[in-house]
């Protein structure tokens, strides 16, 4: 299926989120769509796939201008999409999963199963029909939805950044699911951030920053240096620091913190960790080895199995969240949507969340609107969120401009620790540089930092210290001045160095 | 920076109007359509119907109104601290005849005299239906029973238990039994408003002063804002500090308490004595649901549905007399809140797409200036 997109335009509240987009997918190739996160990646895969309709531009499928009103019209037309997220029921068993719905092509019978069996044995997927979904793994989910996708028809498929949530053996694995795809002459959009990953599958590149398309490169002469390039642009900040603000001060310690799952298993395994007054501490690891846990032990969210956390030379192993808090811990949580904001609280009662017993937000046991008010209007006018007043609900506002409210609002009342996941996750270039900023000067002013972060580049231009997370436990150290991202990588895989 | 004021304010009474108002007019509206067209149906007198519906009460049937309403407010407040917190206390119904049973034998009893029995009164009616209310809450915090079933359970147990407890410890009455009166120096005045009609039941004021501090609570407080933030997000109040398993301990508790009060009114009015099912009222704990869902939780809100509630069941009463079943009321009623529920939600989806256009509107100068 050869498609292709001309011009394609999207705007969101406060953001162009997508302009001047043209994109080319031949027939029987991998296609790699790549860009930082915000560069519009995703909402380009919507509007392909239907989710989303464009303002602007065309989607012309092999010679034929579309308009797909709906996923549907595109499920229709050949083109499937796996999302980041899986969307399977884990109570139903792979067959079940991969026929609903679609129970009009080959019924929910036999055929159906012979079916399924067929596109498995092509592929190789390993998969049984009859397996309960809650007992697969998460690659071997992620191949239920690509069977879902091939089931229903698919010539082109849309894989929204699947490695993510893959590790290296799996990934290997993945690829070569790809590669029999399309020498089946299938096409593949595969979207992704990861440079080695691209230069390893794709056949061809398109490069995304800022919303458009900014050049394709081909694969085979290519080098990561110059995709880089590519995709952050020459005038982007880059998150160095500066000068040395470290002190040998400890603000927070952690001592052999452990902690194990109800079923026993082992979280967290014997942390040690300290970080200093004007120090960042970076932890570096691929996402599901522990971060989230270290965070929640940390913020008093869930209590340590072993092992103390002393804050300030106070030990606050055992206290509750509200307290850590109260001690001056700010904390940016990886999930905004679901631990940092209340979607449906203006933004003045957003800023009263997570500091319910602090001026000037509350006094003693009553709110303050008027001071909560006041205060979120600051944090508008300093971390440059774009929003019409602070009465406006969180929900209406664009994702970064949510994050850098989140920010700002943990950078009040002088903390002395900040706890910050993933800062810069979803947000726009210049907003990136705004929370760097923002993090850069509170370090100046003392401030200690613990940064988990996915993103290598943040990682090593904006730490002073680097400590690598795999499996719960920390396993090596690394100094951001002489680590490349190579090393940091086979660190975070548990391969050599 | 007045004038700006001013703006907000003038805005703020509009998007009243806009996504407060016009839902509540349109459901009532369609309410009143539906059941007309029900009674249509049936072949009965439709003109009968309306202009029954659509009168004026009498002096005697407004002070029914008041009263009826002050205990169907109470039950709301109730069920609407709850629906806050996004639990389901359907055991408002239990827990107020556990309240009114206990409150009846201790104000019976004597024990306090005079007019401070009234107050001792309600602090164990409230007691009673605290402890009720946490045998649900308990057991969902520590076993993650579902708050809605052993609540419905609980309803029955309360009904039972009240009967057992009347019967072996209460007076014989006639053929039923029946907890002692209340003495006479207990009996409080009401507020008269008609020379022609009784009084109203002084404890209907309990509904004001329960509704002025849950909405103080709700709006002002910082237990008010943990609460609505458990509401809106469990994993967002767990993330800022809000113990969500406490929140539901307390939270019941409350919700228990106001329960308690709810046929206090009625006691001290004019049954002054508990005794089921002559002398005691029952379903109130289920209309407060309803009334909770067609006030929005609010304490206008609930304020103007008790009232409404109350009108409809009491101008039903003469729906017989122009030969239409006064149950097609309930009709009324159920359609009431099932449009409000929707009209609601419209209006909230409109808002919320209104208020992103406006967001986009007022911020495209900034980008078309400076891409983001």
């Amino acid at each position: 299926m050869h498609v292709e997109l001309r011009g394609i335009e999207k705007r969101f509240p406060g953001v162009v989120a997508n302009h001047d987009v043209d994109l080319t997918i031949r027939p029987g190739a991998v296609h790699a769509l790549i860009g930082e996160n915000g560069a519009g990646k995703s909402t380009l895969m919507k509007i392909l796939y239907g989710v989303q309709a464009p303002d602007g531009g065309t989607i012309v499928v092999d010679g034929a201008e579309r308009r797909f009103a709906s996923p549907t019209d595109a499920i229709d037309t050949g083109i499937g999409m796996v999302f980041q997220h899986f969307m399977l029921a884990d109570n139903l068993t792979v067959l079940e999963n991969v026929v609903l719905g679609a129970e009009k092509l080959h019924g929910i019978g036999e055929s159906a199963r012979s079916r399924v069996r067929e596109i498995c044995e092509a592929y190789g997927f390993e998969l049984d029909p009859d397996a309960l979904v809650a007992t697969l793994g998460v690659a071997a989910r992620q191949r239920v939805e690509i069977l879902k996708v091939l089931y229903r028809g698919a010539s082109l498929i849309i894989l929204d950044e699947p490695t993510a949530v893959l590790v290296p053996h799996e990934v290997e694995a993945l690829f070569a699911n790809l590669r029999d795809l399309v020498a089946s002459g299938r096409s593949v959009l595969f979207i992704s951030h990861k440079l080695d990953e691209v230069l390893d599958i794709a056949d061809d590149i398109t490069v995304m920053r800022r919303g458009t398309t900014v050049g394709t490169a081909d694969p085979r002469s290519a080098t990561k240096h110059e995709l880089a390039e590519l995709m952050v642009g020459a005038e982007l900040p880059s998150p160095d620091l500066s000068e040395d603000t470290v002190t040998d001060v400890p603000i927070l310690a952690l001592r052999g913190v452990a902690l194990a799952s109800d079923g026993g298993r082992r979280l967290l395994d014997d942390v040690d960790l300290t970080v200093h007054r004007g120090e960042i501490v970076g932890i570096a690891g691929v996402e599901g080895n522990g971060q989230t846990e270290l965070v929640e032990v940390i913020m008093g969210m869930r209590r340590a199995t072993s092992g103390t956390i002393t804050l300030a030379e106070e030990d606050i192993t055992r206290l509750a969240t509200r307290k850590v808090r109260e001690r001056g811990v700010g904390f940016i949580p990886e999930d905004r949507h679901r631990h940092g904001v209340v979607l449906d609280f203006p933004l003045w009662e957003n800023r009263i969340l997570g500091h319910q017993t602090k001026r000037p937000v509350t006094r003693g046991p009553l709110l303050n609107p008027g001071g909560a008010r006041e205060d979120a209007e600051r944090i508008v006018a300093e971390y440059d969120v774009r929003t019409p007043s602070v009465h406006t609900s969180a929900r209406a506002l664009s994702g970064g401009n949510q994050q850098k409210f989140i920010v700002g609002r943990e950078m009040s009342g002088d903390p002395v620790l900040l706890v910050a996941s993933h800062p810069t996750r979803g947000v726009d270039v210049g907003a990136q540089a705004a929370i760097w900023d923002h993090i850069r000067r509170a370090r100046h002013d003392g401030l200690g930092v613990l940064l988990i972060s996915a993103d290598l580049d943040e990682l090593i231009g904006l730490s002073d210290r680097l400590e690598v997370i795999l499996r719960g436990r920390i396993t090596a150290h690394f100094d951001p001045d002489d680590v490349s991202a190579q090393d940091l990588g086979a660190a975070m895989t548990g391969g050599a160095a | 920076m007045s004038g700006q004021r001013n703006g907000q304010v003038g805005r703020r009474i509009t998007q009243a109007v806009t996504y407060s108002i016009l839902p509540t007019v349109v459901a009532i509206v369609a309410a009143l359509v539906a059941t007309s067209i029900v009674v249509w149906a049936t072949g009965a007198p439709i003109g009968g119907f309306v202009d029954t519906m659509l009168s004026v009460p009498s002096h005697r049937d407004t002070i029914i109104i008041v009263n009826q309403a002050s205990m169907i407010a109470l039950s709301a407040f109730a069920a609407a601290i709850c629906f806050r917190m996004g639990l389901f206390n359907i055991g408002v119904e239990g827990q107020y005849i556990v309240g009114a049973c206990a409150g009846a034998f201790f104000a019976g009893a004597g024990i306090v005299p005079g007019p401070l029995n009234i107050l001792a009164t309600l602090v164990v009616a409230m007691f009673a239906g605290v402890v009720w209310a946490m045998i649900a809450a308990i057991l969902n915090v520590t076993r993650g029973v579902s708050e809605v079933i052993s609540a419905i359970m609980l309803n029955y147990v309360a009904l039972t238990l009240a009967g057992y407890l009347v019967k072996n410890y209460g007076e014989r009455s006639g053929y039923t039994f029946t907890t002692p009166k209340i003495a006479p120096s207990s009996q409080p005045l009401g507020f008269g408003l008609f020379a022609d009609a009784p009084d109203i039941w002084a404890l209907a004021i309990l509904a004001v002063i329960v509704g002025i501090g849950y909405a103080f609570l709700l709006g002002w407080t910082r237990f008010g804002f943990d609460l609505r933030t458990t509401g809106e997000s469990r994993t967002a109040a767990l993330a800022n500090g809000i113990d969500p398993r406490r929140m539901v301990l307390v939270v019941m508790a409350i919700s228990g308490a106001i329960a308690g009060l709810v046929w206090m009114p009625s006691f001290f009015g004019s049954t002054h004595t508990f005794g089921i099912p002559e002398y005691f009222q029952r379903g109130l704990g289920f209309t407060g649901l309803a009334v909770a869902l067609l006030g929005r939780n609010t304490s206008l809100g609930i304020g103007f549905g008790s009232l409404l509630f109350a009108f409809l069941a009491t101008q039903s009463n003469r729906l017989q007399s122009v030969g239409v079943a006064r149950d097609v009321v309930e009709i009324t009623q159920g359609v009431v809140v099932l449009m409000v529920v929707i009209a609601f939600e419209i209006a909230r989806r409109i808002k919320v797409r209104r208020e992103q256009e406006r967001v986009a509107r007022e911020l495209e100068p900034a980008t078309t200036g400076a891409p983001a």
